[in-house]
């Protein structure tokens, strides 16, 4: 059978498409395999353990630097998408006003602006503040956090409340529903799977952060992506691939669970 | 009883400063922790460096000027900074090359995955999500352990016989660029494909039915209509490139500096923060400029798409 | 429709509806009144932009009217948010809650204004009999065909009683034949309901069908309010005569007036007698309207001469496009019963015999 000609098809496309999928699991996944290495050396395979789970879990440091990323960043996710929520609900669905883009732009800003600016800029100023003020928890790092999560909940909830009917509130009205009665019973529960997407973006986010983290933190105040970067800086470990598998563990998780709820239309 | 039209007036009002007030959480955060601190660096640079570290508030231009001069310390001449100007020149390099070399192999992901049929169109997109959302640090370190000398690639050519020693890919500008792509790549396929989602096949049959080759379709049909996304993907890949600090820092060993590391180096051994603040604005103003074209460049083009 | 005219359920005084300011100021709605009585099912009807469905947002609370008021049964009801309003609306898109079953949609308002469950229950299942939903109370209102979700969102809608009802091109979503269906449907409930109906639809016959009275609107204003019968026959306006069935237009100069009658003379020659509209005094000229159906052609001379242009046959009746001597083209309807009258060719000259209470003066 003679091949049909296919408009879609361009030459070359689908095999270079084909290396980079390949290209891009690769190393992770040599990586992954390398944490159940059993020898120390990274190349050498010496069999299946999990020596380097064990010896990362059994580091004090890690479950410290571990705790710490994930305080920060469900605190982090948490407050970023209460704003992001109500920044949604004060952007979208409205005649274009004044002060709209503004807005629009203000909270979409920490993606425009270099990981390295923003850390530089937080090192500066909090460093004043922890002068002034001698407070020198993790209130730094959670208000980092927060500030660039924001945007990133941000997007998912504003989409969904874009596809969302203008009418259904409007016939919660006219059906007798005060505004904050619509809001409870209409609007909200129909714009939970973006808030809950939203949330699950931010956490995410906030877990892999190393550049601002790295120039706000005070000593001692590592995240794990911090502390993994200490240790690649110093040497390499195979407890660092231990390490990196869980968290690629997580972070699929978190993919499919938000692909997910992206997919369930109602 | 005030009129209906009094009532309008009053009920937008109204509205008005309640979209003000639910925006201002969001608002005041980003102001306190991101926006705002960045007019301190602004001052900042404009200030002494301090003997420790930080700074003296005393007015000086020294922190530009170091920028781009530096000052002979014995007889106060000033000369061009050359390991800073090589050190721009290789970000701006590397940043440019690695949005090229992502649009180059990007290009055809974002189409493949476009091209797919509707069910297995979700696993590719899934698939390719999954780099995107795992940690930088860990992606670049995953690098490090494939071309490091006694990494995959070096142990299958010494195990195949096809060298002797190590070929040295770690610490150089290379190490860096494969890095920057690897780790970017998603971030150009994404809005690639995005562009190419809403792309009108019909158009491309009318291409092919007056007598284009796959060729011209290519250049002058497709292209064309997903330049949006083109434009969009190079900007989300050079704004983190140009500023990039972990994949430098980790594939570059200390001496493959770009803009990142020497704006760190300010704060941290070489205690000189205007310098630091300086050379952060001076990023800033490169982002900016891009910025700039990314905005000229859709403006400009209205969505031609159905 | 009640025999003895009842209270005004709404009434609409001298509203305006603008958007915008200065000079790029637009019109909704122009000085707009009209009195609705309790009981009726009355419609607006008008091409898209006419204002109609703006007319109805005031009504409903959507928006604030620029001037004027809007009283429902002697309240000014405009300054009201629509939750304090007790008018319910029936969306184009039906707008039925996706989270929600049917019952729990219909239940809505009831919850709203704070009912007491047990009510509501009962409610709500008399809702679903009246129209014909019981099996599907459980339902999820995504799950369910467009003819239904209408049910539904006419169901949501009556179940908190209220004193008026305003339909939003409900029937333009449907298919044919299930609009025929629904249009009866809809009769049947504000009969038995004897809540007031206020219908918007641009469909002319959809109008003229199920209405007790009709407004007609153009760009603003309700050029013309009337039984069905009164529109037709008796157009005050250009647009409406237009607008609503087919019509032939005819200059002509007034000869004499005798109360509601006048006497003209048509350009051909013929005098014919004519209705003016109420409280229309003509001068010198006018516009005299005249129906297809109510003109016959014959092969003599008749009150106008022409000859045949063309000859259309549709099943039931047939169409004869005649050109006058002065290049107007003039339709006759005749209706094909057994053993018609004439046949005409194109090309023959004919006589058009215009009957006594046909034509219509109009206000232009």
């Amino acid at each position: 059978m003679a091949k049909r000609f296919s408009i879609r098809q361009q030459t070359g496309f689908t095999a270079i498409a084909t290396a980079c999928f390949v290209l891009l699991y690769a190393p992770i996944l040599v990586l992954v395999v390398y944490a159940f290495n059993e020898s120390t050396s990274v190349t050498d395979w010496g069999g299946f353990s999990l020596r380097w789970f064990v010896s990362a879990w059994a580091n004090q440091q890690v479950v410290d630097a571990s705790w710490r990323s994930l305080k920060i960043a469900s605190s982090a996710a948490i407050i970023a998408t209460i704003a992001a929520t109500m920044a949604a609900l004060a952007t979208t669905r409205t005649r274009p006003y004044r002060g709209l883009t503004f807005k629009y732009a203000f909270i979409n800003q920490p993606l425009m602006v270099p990981e390295i600016v923003t850390g530089v800029a937080l090192l500066i100023f909090f460093s004043q503040i922890k002068i002034a003020s001698g407070y020198t928890g993790l209130g730094y790092l959670i208000a980092a956090h927060t500030a660039f999560c924001i945007p990133f909940a941000y997007l998912p909830i504003r989409a969904r409340l874009e596809n969302m009917d203008l009418t259904l509130e409007r016939a919660a009205a006219d059906l007798y529903a005060t505004p904050w009665q619509a809001f409870r019973r209409v609007t909200l529960p129909l714009l939970w799977p973006g808030i809950i997407a939203g949330l699950m973006l931010a956490f995410v986010i906030s877990l892999d952060d190393v550049v601002i983290t790295e120039f706000v933190k005070s000593g001692g105040q590592d995240t794990l992506p911090t502390y993994m970067l200490g240790q690649i800086r110093r040497g390499i470990t195979p407890e660092v691939n231990a390490i990196s598998t869980v968290f690629l563990l997580l972070s699929v998780v978190i993919v499919t669970l938000f692909f997910f709820l992206s997919r369930k239309r109602d | 009883m005030a009129t209906a039209a009094e009532i309008e007036k009053q009920a937008e009002a109204r509205e008005t400063r309640n979209r003000w007030l639910l925006s201002a959480p969001a608002l005041i955060i980003i102001l306190l922790a991101a926006s705002g601190p960045l007019l301190i660096v602004l001052i900042y640079s404009f200030l002494t460096p301090g003997p420790y570290g930080d700074v003296e508030w005393k007015f000086s231009t020294e922190g530009w000027v170091s920028v781009f001069l530096e000052r002979d310390i014995f007889d106060d001449t000033l000369a061009l900074a050359t390991s800073h100007l090589t050190i721009f020149w290789r970000s701006l390099r590397l940043a440019l090359m690695a949005t090229v070399a992502t649009l180059v192999f990007g290009f055809p992901t974002a189409y493949f995955i476009a091209t797919r049929s509707e069910r297995t169109r979700d696993v590719w997109l899934f698939l390719i999500t999954i780099p995107f959302w795992t940690n930088l640090l860990i992606r670049t370190f995953a690098v490090l352990q494939v071309i490091r000398n006694e990494g995959i690639i070096n142990t299958a050519l010494i195990n195949l016989g096809i060298v002797d020693q190590p070929i040295q890919m770690l610490y150089t500008d290379f190490a860096i660029m494969v890095g920057m792509v690897y780790v970017y790549l998603p971030l150009m396929v994404l809005p690639l494909y995005a562009s190419m989602e809403k792309l009108d096949f019909r158009l491309v049959e009318a291409g092919y039915d007056l007598y284009a080759s796959r060729w011209q379709v290519l250049r002058r049909i497709i292209f064309p209509l997903v330049r949006p996304g083109v434009v969009a993907g190079s900007i989300l890949v050079f704004i983190p490139a140009i500023g990039a600090y972990v994949t430098p820092s980790v594939l570059g060993g200390g001496k493959n500096m770009m803009f990142a590391n020497l704006i760190e180096l300010q704060f941290g051994q070489g205690r000189n923060w205007p310098l630091g603040a300086a050379l952060s604005i001076t990023v800033m103003a490169i982002v900016m400029v891009a910025l700039l074209v990314y905005v000229r460049n859709t403006s400009g083009s209205e969505v031609r798409h159905g | 429709m009640p025999d003895t005219p009842g209270r005004n359920a709404i009434e609409v005084r001298g509203v305006r509806k603008v958007y915008g300011t200065g000079e790029a100021q637009v019109a909704a709605l122009d000085t707009v009144s009209v009195s609705i009585r309790e009981n009726e099912f009355f419609t607006l009807l008008g091409p898209s932009g006419c204002g109609k469905t703006t007319l109805l947002r005031l009504i409903a609370g959507f928006d604030f009217p620029s001037e004027g008021e809007i009283m429902l049964y002697g309240q000014d009801i405009a300054p009201l948010p629509p939750f304090k309003r007790p008018v319910n609306t029936v969306f184009q898109s039906y707008a039925l809650f996706p989270h929600m079953t049917v019952a729990q949609n219909i239940a809505f308002g009831l919850e709203m204004l704070g009912k007491p469950r047990a009510e509501i229950d009962a409610r709500v299942a008399e809702m679903l009999k009246l129209v014909r939903m019981e099996k599907l109370a459980k339902r999820r209102t995504s799950q369910i065909s467009g003819g239904q979700q209408q049910r539904v969102a006419l169901a949501r809608a009556l179940a908190p009683q209220p004193k008026v009802l305003l339909l939003d091109e409900p029937l333009s979503a449907l298919d044919y034949k299930l609009r025929k269906e629904m249009q009866i449907e809809l009769k049947r409930l504000q009969h038995e309901t004897g809540i007031t109906f206020i219908f918007v639809t641009h469909d002319q016959e959809e109008a003229l069908t199920m209405s007790d009275r009709i407004a007609v609107m153009s760009s603003g204003k309700i050029l013309q309010v009337g039984t069905a019968r009164e529109i037709y026959d008796r157009p005050a306006e250009r647009f409406v005569a237009d607008f609503i069935g087919e019509t032939n237009f005819l200059e002509a100069r007034i000869v004499s007036v005798d109360g509601g009658k006048a006497k003209v003379t048509l350009n051909s020659g013929a005098t014919i007698a004519a209705t003016l509209p109420e409280g229309f005094k003509p001068d010198g000229s006018a516009t005299v309207v005249i129906r297809p159906e109510h003109a016959r052609a014959v092969k003599d001379k008749g009150d106008i001469s022409g000859v045949v242009e063309n000859v259309v046959y549709f099943g039931t009746d047939t169409h004869v496009h005649i050109k006058l001597d002065d290049g107007a083209i003039f339709t006759v309807r005749q209706q094909n019963t057994r053993g018609s009258a004439a046949d005409f060719e194109r090309g023959e000259r004919v006589g058009i015999v215009i009957g006594d209470d046909a034509a219509q003066i109009l206000k232009d």
